[in-house]
């Protein structure tokens, strides 16, 4: 059994009529890159907040490298790294002077830990004479992660450090992630995107304050209940209604230009499906069975009973 | 397919610095009437500034523009009352409720309370929120705010509506039911201006712009930016073009 870096039993949140966390419990192992998948409203700030001991739970118990959430809260502000959501540095501070603030209150210095966080703050150190309010997106994100790195963790708490970032800043962000991870820290990071479920070592997915699955990336991709095609044929519009009435059909969803099509059963004739589809005027017909997504995971399990 | 070969955006030689920033370097492109138009690039790619300006709240600093049939420097006011124009913040008022919500956009474009009241019956029926009309835009959840602020974006009938972001933290079923709708819209002759850093979005547009450093870099239909860079999808597109300023 690897070491436990975080331990999560039973924990529920409610806010007034909302239950934000119901009967949350998932472990991670020290070193492990652990994704929180969901949208918007699932829980996974309130998770975070918890954790690094920010906001107390009505029930349950935590636990981050072996310290109480509610007892030891200290000993886990002094080995935790936390990027909120929010972006909450001081925009009024230059890029520097926001390291350095961050530095001094953890009673270290830039100069200290600089090999850590080098990699990251190398792109950025061109500007670290402008404040932060007015780095763009990509910066902010890489500023952020240096301020949460600069007393060197033990363990990384990432709130959706990449919302609203372009794909090639969430490319490059991951990639630092990757290395800090080689580093040995644990990190935990949530996310809306479900394509960065696959980068993380396993994954909880996570729908209106529960844990839908937990498990590697191709864990839960190989679990996926039902047989599914690829569909690509003209106007994906009309595509998507037509499909929607053939016999047997569970589920359509729209991936890019291409439809994906699952059905219980597992011996679909695709070529009876290529001569519907002909039949309602559809040219260029293209049918292949597909390996499911974790976004048709999630999907799927979010429409489970 | 409602695309037609009208113009219904021209956009010439769009320039517009902040002092000695260039933000929009010389955009020159047109968007037809009824189509979906992606409108992409990176963070601080300038995508922005020039919706502001199509949108009649900011002036470029040169270049030739019209949107919906009307000058961007002498007609502003018309460009305002023929465009819908829907933020990734939702602008809508968490402390009035659903109703409220329609009655005051309405209001302020300009329709008859008998339109509003006719309009928003229609909409909520549409939308399944008929229990939901007196209920505080704050307790309903994102998905549903996300679909109101689109359909009260286009409640006066827009010609074209400005997309930013709209789908930004959605659960991945909403998101597509979000682009039913837009879609929908599409095919009721709205033409469609959006942008997103979903990639498999920038798929379901008709054609895509993808800005780089201020310049429009690439425009053309998904497929055929695919097959110009080689790329199995737009996301590879995207990373190849956005990529190579840094190179």
């Amino acid at each position: 059994m690897p070491v436990k870096s975080v331990h999560v039993q039973q924990v529920t949140k409610r806010f007034g009529e909302t239950l934000a966390l119901d009967d949350i419990s998932f472990d991670v192992a020290r070193g492990e890159l652990f994704g929180f998948i969901g949208p918007d409203g699932a829980g996974k700030t309130t998770l975070f907040r918890i954790l690094t001991t920010l906001l107390l739970a009505d029930t349950g118990t935590c636990s981050v490298e072996g310290h109480d959430v509610v007892k030891d809260y200290k000993k886990i502000r002094k080995i935790s790294g936390y990027m909120p959501g929010k972006f909450s540095l001081y925009q009024d501070l230059t890029v520097e002077e926001n390291l350095n603030f961050f530095a001094t209150i953890f009673g270290t210095t830039l100069e200290e830990n600089y090999d850590l966080i080098k990699d990251i703050y190398r792109q950025i150190e061109p500007f670290k004479t402008r404040k932060a309010g007015k780095l763009s997106g990509g910066m902010k994100q890489k500023l952020a992660l240096s301020c949460a790195m600069i007393h060197k963790p033990d363990i990384l708490f990432l709130d959706e450090p990449t919302t609203g970032v372009d794909a090639v800043s969430r490319l490059e962000f991951w990639e630092m992630l990757k290395r800090l991870k080689e580093a040995g820290i644990t990190i935990l990071v949530s996310t809306p995107y479900m394509d960065e479920a696959s980068l993380c070592d396993r994954v909880a997915l996570i729908q209106n304050g529960r844990i839908m699955t937990i498990s590697t990336p191709i864990e839960i991709i190989h679990h996926y209940p039902l047989s599914l095609l690829s569909v690509k044929a003209g106007d994906i519009y009309k595509l998507l209604g037509e499909l929607r009435s053939y016999p047997g059909v569970h589920s359509v969803f729209a991936f890019g230009q291409t439809a994906h099509v699952a059905f219980h059963d597992k011996n679909i004739d695709t070529g009876d499906l290529s001569d519907f589809l002909v039949k309602m005027q559809h040219k260029s017909v293209e049918i292949s069975p597909v390996e499911a997504t974790i976004e048709d995971c999630f999907m799927e399990l979010m429409t489970a009973p | 397919m409602t695309v037609n070969n009208e113009n219904i955006i021209t956009v010439k030689d769009l320039v517009k610095k902040f002092g000695s920033f260039v933000a929009n370097d010389h955009l020159t492109f047109e968007v037809k009437k009824g189509e979906i138009f992606g409108f992409l690039g990176a963070n601080g790619a300038g995508k922005t500034t020039a919706i502001k300006i199509l949108c009649g709240l900011s002036y470029p600093t040169s270049g030739t523009l019209r949107v919906a049939g009307f000058d961007i420097y002498t007609q502003r006011e018309k460009v305002k009352r023929n465009i819908g124009y829907m933020s990734q913040k939702f602008s809508l008022y968490d402390d009035l409720t659903v109703y409220e919500n329609i009655r005051f956009y309405g209001g302020i474009y300009g329709l008859r309370k008998k339109d509003i009241d006719s309009r928003s019956q229609a909409l909520m029926q549409r939308l399944g929120f008929e229990a939901a009309r007196n209920k505080l835009i704050r307790d309903i959840p994102l998905g549903w705010k996300q679909k109101l602020a689109f359909s009260v974006a286009i409640l006066h009938n827009p010609k074209i509506v400005f997309l930013d972001e709209p789908t930004g933290g959605v659960d991945p079923i909403t998101r597509r039911q979000f682009w039913d709708m837009i879609y929908e819209a599409a095919h009721d002759g709205i033409t469609v201006f959006v942008t997103t850093h979903y990639m498999d979005e920038a798929e379901y547009c008709d054609r895509v712009s993808i800005m780089v450093d201020g310049r429009i870099a690439a425009l053309d239909t998904p497929d055929n930016l695919k097959r110009q860079f080689s790329a199995p999808s737009m996301n590879d597109v995207f990373i190849k073009l956005a990529r190579a300023k840094v190179a």
